[in-house]
């Protein structure tokens, strides 16, 4: 790792004015992204600056159906909060699926989302929860956020201070993992509203990040049930390819695990 | 350089590190704890697991600077007066281990899931506990036996003192 510079803010306030301050500053949460980049020396910021300590980045609060989780709010407390599992099981079911269970104690969802990582699952649930990014600053539509691989609507300095949503009447999210990375090599999370409105979003196979799948939510709004989703065929000429998996490969997966996530939603 | 102060299995300690500097380097080069162990540096293998704040954290991918002020238990830190910690002796009881290499993230992980789950642990749920920590000798057999017999033994001591 080369040399870094590291603060500690007090306060989102405190946060924003560190960085400003610093030569090539990037704000640190978690850092198991980011610490791991940098021992690769993949990323060198001049200085971090540490938002985990920050009380108002932190903690659930769930008023009927509506959600709001603080950005250094790790994967762990998502997984296992009582009230967000009484509205939306599905969200908790995917950060207790993320990396293990010490990445899961130090990783935030403000932190995956801030990195949007192709392969991240929490760029799904967000898209397909129609979830508002909340900064420093403003307020931002998920559709409107992931603007493509590793790329956000993030503004030089803005920082996510939470993220928010409705709950749905039923979700769920199907993950295919790299057994060795732990990501998505394909994750699709569903979501129906009351009003039959249903989003399927996908990620882990995208070229360009996480996208949803017009085809699937037409299908499936018609008739909620893994069986609506037999005729659809899912283009691979825009799916990621790897080592890993093919276009061709994913985009089975695609359909698989959308298939698994609707028989799964409660 | 900065002192970075925290405690450590009980004990308040300060040294100069780098802001660069690791977790798992600051405990094993300037507090010469070398319990922990750098097994892969990728963050995959848990060989450097301790508990910050009594949570299991890979250490070796946490900067010492931002563990300042916590309080982190070391595999250094779990035997009491001369005697094993009930996960250790399971380990030992049911030869956990092989070469020893993962062993103390293995069990500072099994002391971690043991007070998460308690007495409701599975084999299932030890297995997709270990998701982090890698042995590259005894299959996890050994080592899923010896984290359910220390479950057993703990909620066994828990419910006597009761």
């Amino acid at each position: 790792m080369y040399a870094t510079n590291y603060h500690r803010a007090s306060s989102v306030q405190d946060a924003v004015k560190l960085k400003s301050g610093a030569d090539e500053g990037k704000y640190l949460s978690g850092g198991m992204t980011l610490i791991a980049t940098m021992k690769q020396r993949l990323a060198s910021p001049s200085d971090l600056v540490d938002l985990r300590h920050i009380p108002d980045l932190k903690g659930i609060s769930v008023n009927g159906k509506s959600v709001r989780i603080g950005a250094a709010t790790t994967h762990f407390d998502v997984a296992s909060s009582a009230d967000l599992k009484a509205v939306c099981p599905a969200i908790c079911d995917l950060a207790h699926h993320i990396g293990d269970p010490h990445v899961r104690h130090m990783g935030t969802i403000g932190g995956s989302v801030a990195n949007n990582d192709p392969a991240a699952d929490y760029p799904s649930a967000l898209l397909a929860l129609d979830a508002i990014v909340v900064t420093n600053a403003r307020e931002i539509k998920a559709a409107d956020f992931f603007t493509g691989l590793f790329e956000t609507a993030l503004e030089d300095g803005e920082m996510i201070v939470a993220i928010t949503f409705d709950a749905p009447a039923k979700a769920a999210y199907a993950k295919f993992r790299n057994p060795a990375s732990r990501y998505a090599m394909t994750g699709v999370f569903v979501a129906r509203r009351d009003n039959g409105d249903v989003r399927v979003a996908v990620t882990g196979a995208g070229a360009d990040g996480v996208f949803r799948h017009s085809g699937m939510e037409a299908a499936l709004a018609a008739n909620w049930s893994p069986d609506a989703l037999a005729a659809i065929t899912v283009d691979p000429s825009d799916l990621m390819a790897d080592i890993h998996a093919s276009s061709e490969y994913r985009a089975n997966l695609v359909k698989v695990m959308a298939k698994r996530a609707v028989a799964a939603a409660s | 350089m900065a002192k970075v102060k925290m405690t450590v299995n009980g004990r308040q300690v300060g040294s100069d590190c780098e802001d660069r500097t690791l977790l798992v380097h600051f405990l094993r080069d300037n507090l010469a704890l070398t319990g922990t162990h750098v097994g892969c540096d990728t963050t995959q293998c848990g060989a450097c697991v301790v508990h910050m704040d009594g949570r299991s954290v890979k250490s070796c991918t946490i900067l010492a600077a931002q563990a300042a002020g916590s309080t982190i238990t070391t595999i250094e830190g779990l035997a009491a007066n001369g005697e094993l910690h009930p996960v250790q002796a399971a380990f030992k009881a049911n030869h956990g281990l092989q070469c020893g290499f993962c062993t103390p993230g293995m069990v500072m992980t099994a002391v971690d899931m043991i007070r998460r789950h308690g007495a409701n642990l599975d084999e299932a749920t030890v297995r997709a506990e270990l998701d982090g920590n890698i042995c590259r000798c005894t299959g996890y057999h050994n080592i899923v036996k010896s984290i359910l017999a220390a479950a057993a033994e703990m909620a066994g001591a828990q419910q006597a003192a009761e």
